[in-house]
């Protein structure tokens, strides 16, 4: 086994687990603390692949920014372990072949479409972030600047719901 | 290397393991946290065609899907913290009603 397609593994292992682990605990700040393990996991992949600039983005923005939000939100609110319903038994019974069903679906569309794509390579230092730059700030330059009123709207509504009544 | 194929079924894996996230819990804050599992897992998915094809488009997406989540993640929160303010809990079970 090449030292990629082992690292690929390892990290690929610790990502499905730490999603699994988000299912199984009780408590949402743990399963906070999985879903960061998940996307740090994420990020050692996209280095594998050669996209360092989404890496570094998946950790700043994901696992830094949007986990924090989550884990103060858990905080602030107090948030308990979850209580058990008969809803959630019922779940279990439809839930789960459902969920399987719609894995073995998407997984076999992505496969077979892929064909014989071939093998993510790395292509040397930084030439994916200079080309994924030019294209963002030349092609996707109105989506990218759309973004930002996207995230303005964000913040206003974010403060307009959370303000106190008076 | 390591084959596109790999990555395609991780990404599919993580997607079903965030369905079973998303009808499983019962704690709204938990919910978000598996529709967050569901944008990585796409994620991924494009970051491999986007690396196997070698053109840098499916990053660019890559980009906009982490700006879209966090702005959900913003207000999505603000409406669970209003929800928990009203209902007194953040069982989804309870939050079945468009008025109090």
């Amino acid at each position: 086994m090449t030292a990629p397609l082992f690292i690929f593994f390892v990290l690929a292992a610790v990502a499905v687990l730490g999603a699994i682990s988000l299912i199984v605990q009780r408590h949402p700040i743990h399963s906070a603390l999985s879903l960061i393990v998940v996307m740090v996991a994420l990020a050692g992949l996209y280095l594998l692949m050669g996209a360092e600039f989404v890496a570094a983005v998946q950790i700043i923005v994901y696992g830094g920014a949007i986990m924090v939000l989550f884990v103060f939100v858990i905080m602030l609110l107090n948030a308990g372990e979850e209580e058990r319903t008969n809803f959630s038994k019922l779940a279990t019974y439809a839930g789960i072949p459902l969920a399987l069903a719609v894995t073995g679906l998407i997984a076999a569309a992505l496969v077979r479409s892929s064909g014989s794509l071939p093998a993510p390579v790395p292509s040397g230092a930084l030439t994916s972030t200079k080309a994924l730059s030019m294209l963002l700030f030349s092609e996707f330059v109105y989506p990218f600047e759309l973004t930002s009123f996207l995230i303005l709207v964000a913040i206003l509504g974010a403060i307009v719901l959370a303000q106190r009544e008076n | 290397m390591v084959p596109t194929n790999y990555y395609l079924l991780l990404s599919a894996i993580l997607f079903g393991l965030g369905i079973v996230a998303f009808v499983f819990k019962r704690n709204i804050i938990t919910l978000f946290m598996a529709i967050e599992l569901m944008l990585n897992a796409v994620n991924l998915a494009f970051v491999a065609f986007s690396q196997s094809l070698g053109k840098p488009d499916g990053e660019v997406f890559v980009l906009f899907v982490i700006v879209v989540a966090a702005a959900e993640a913003a207000v999505g929160l603000g409406i669970i913290i209003l929800t928990a303010r009203n209902r007194r809990s953040l069982n989804v079970e309870r939050v079945d009603l468009l008025k109090l």
